[in-house]
């Protein structure tokens, strides 16, 4: 089996998010970067159906050459090689347009990715990679079982869960309980510096949306401390000041 | 311009973040607005639609799409967007809205922009703001391509009522069999509930409860206020309560008008489910938990005493 993992490289879900330039360039300054959340579940079910199934497990980021620790990192959990597409992914269909680009060529089983970027928070690039590659495209799974050549899960809907099979290839926006997040130990970190990563340049650079500039939300002002022994006053607050109940 | 907007039911009901997007439709585009609805939906509620905005609905009553079959929904949207001459789609982000928007993005040649949070400004261009990081941000994206697709988070307008019936057609999109290459097999949902990203107030509870078997007080609180439960993630994650009310980072985000957290630390990747909450209220017996900093209202107490008497007042008061 061939699994292709598209891993985003974003601030830790810590980070204060601060904007510099006139607000038009995130400042990362102080931020560490990690896999995102959602596609480090992604590599987690695919390295636990490396071990059960046996796969080749590629990994893909489309980003500049800042990101390579992380995905050196993902190289350490245990993917087998890695490519970088050479650009700043500043658009999700320029995004999608490259991973259907590497995968049109490589034949993939399966092409795990996050449900959403933790970013930008679009959840649209596993979509519209499966209809450029026209594979189905199914998020957000939250079970993957694989079973001769067909895959079994289940997907979140608002309200609970339903139970979904298909026939591989497909594309999967997966969250979790995919699989717990796994820790690289020192011998995958030691394999991950020799493991071919191989920089590739876009294909095209066609942008259909453009950022122009970022706000940060109003700062929230003070909480008010109620008595625990008074709490008509909260409802009393709820019903007549914050109008909400 | 012309706009054609998805619309969902849930139970029956054509859900409410789906009226906003009807109403937000008929805001950026004074012509026509067309909604389309797939699988069983009463024609009452189709017709119902009018009142937000909608002058006609495209209806596809196949049974087929009475479960969220992705590829099969993005094929029929894309086929209607076309025939409509729609150059703009507009629907509600969801679990099922999400991805199938992004199929019909690259089908019919559009820019989508998701989790939009207020009317474009279309003074110079067509610029909209959506939330990113989380709700941590915003970003103000200029759409460049003719053809667009906005998915709204949900409150990006409120619901206009003033509007006359709709009229209903049926529609038949070519669906081929390729459309259903995915199979849904059996759906387990919570009937009766509130469903949580659609909810106006959300009572959560974390690790501070101990255990499943006391979840008895947040529910009766959820009750008294109508409200829907969550949870934060420890508490999904050791099973006390379901994965789909597990709120924050990695979980559902929500923006209710009112957020109750109880016996919750405040993490920030709680709080990046929550900070689009109109008001937030804090019951931890922590004065130090972080959450108050978040907080509008905030009690400092054990949540055992604390929520039965607030569920008292609660009646009392209604
Ligand atoms: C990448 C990443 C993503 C994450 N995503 C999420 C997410 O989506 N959602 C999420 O919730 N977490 C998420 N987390 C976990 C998060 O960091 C916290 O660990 C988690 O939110 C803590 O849950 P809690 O507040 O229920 O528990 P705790 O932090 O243990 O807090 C329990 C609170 O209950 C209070 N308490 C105890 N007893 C009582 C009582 N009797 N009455 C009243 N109060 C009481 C305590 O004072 C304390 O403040 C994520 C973490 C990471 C690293
Ligand atoms: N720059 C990128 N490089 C590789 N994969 C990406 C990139 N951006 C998004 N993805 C993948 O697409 C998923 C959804 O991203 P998004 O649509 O941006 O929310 C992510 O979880 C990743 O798996």
């Amino acid at each position: 089996m061939k699994i292709l993992v598209c891993i985003t490289h974003v601030p830790d879900t810590t980070s204060k998010i601060s904007f510099t330039d006139d607000n038009t360039k995130f400042d990362s300054s102080g931020v560490q970067y990690i896999i995102g959340p959602y596609d480090d579940y992604s590599l987690a079910r695919a390295v636990e159906l490396k071990e059960s199934h046996g796969a080749q497990i590629t990994v893909l980021n489309v980003g500049e050459a800042d990101t390579e620790p992380t995905i050196r990192k993902a190289l350490a959990i245990g993917a087998d090689d890695a490519i970088r597409v050479n650009a700043f992914p500043s658009d999700s269909f320029f995004v999608a347009e490259q991973i259907a680009n590497i995968a049109k060529e490589n034949n993939y089983d399966l092409i795990l990715m996050g449900r959403e970027s933790i970013d930008f928070n679009g959840g649209m690039v596993h979509g519209m990679v499966g209809q450029l590659l026209n594979l189905p495209s199914i998020a957000p799974v939250m079970t993957l079982e694989i079973d001769g050549d067909t895959a079994k899960m289940t997907r979140e809907i608002e309200g609970g869960k339903e139970y979904v099979e298909a026939k591989l290839p497909l594309v999967l926006g997966c969250q979790e309980p995919i699989a717990e997040w796994k820790i690289p130990n020192m011998r995958g970190i030691m394999s991950a510096r020799t493991k071919p990563l191989n920089v590739v340049e876009p294909v095209s650079d066609g942008m259909q949306t453009e950022t122009q500039k970022y706000e940060l939300p109003p700062a929230k002002g003070e909480v008010k401390m109620i008595d625990a022994d008074n709490v008509s006053e909260l409802v009393d607050l709820l019903k007549n000041d914050a109008k909400v109940i | 311009m012309s706009v054609l907007v998805f619309v969902e039911a849930e139970a029956g009901k054509i859900k409410k973040t789906s009226l906003e997007a009807v109403s937000y439709g008929k805001l950026i585009d004074q012509g026509d607005v067309t909604a389309i609805a797939l699988g069983t939906v009463e024609e009452s509620e189709l017709k119902s639609l009018g009142s937000s905005g909608a002058s006609n609905v495209m209806h596809v009553a196949d049974d087929r799409l009475n479960k969220g079959v992705i590829n099969a929904y993005a094929s029929a949207i894309a086929e209607a967007y076309e025939k409509v001459g729609a150059k703009t789609l507009v629907l509600a982000t969801s679990s099922l809205g999400s991805p199938v928007s992004a199929r019909v993005a690259v089908k019919v040649g559009a820019s989508l922009v998701s989790n939009v949070v207020e009317l474009p400004d279309t003074s110079d261009g067509f610029k909209v703001k959506r939330s990113i990081y989380t709700g941590k941000a915003f970003a103000i994206v200029d759409v460049k391509s003719e053809n667009k697709i906005l998915a709204l988070k949900k409150n990006a307008v409120p619901i206009s009522e003033d509007g006359s019936e709709a009229s209903v057609e049926s529609f038949t999109p070519s669906l081929s069999d390729e459309d259903f290459g995915v199979t849904i097999t059996n759906q387990e949902k919570a009937t009766g509930d509130v469903l949580l990203p659609e909810a106006d107030i959300v009572v959560s509870g974390g690790r501070g409860l101990k255990g499943p078997e006391n979840w008895n007080v947040v529910e009766n609180l959820a009750k008294s206020l109508g409200a829907a439960t969550g949870c934060s993630k420890p508490v999904s994650d050791m099973d006390w309560r379901p994965h789909h009310e597990h709120v924050g980072q990695t979980g559902v985000k929500v923006s209710p008008s009112l957020y109750v957290a109880v016996g919750i630390s405040g993490a920030i990747q709680h709080l990046a489910g929550v900070n689009s909450s109109k008001y937030i209220v804090v019951i931890n017996k922590d004065p130090e938990a972080p959450f108050f900093k978040a907080a509008d209202y905030g009690i400092v107490g054990d949540a055992f005493e604390v929520l039965p008497k607030l569920t008292e007042a609660v009646e009392a008061a209604k």
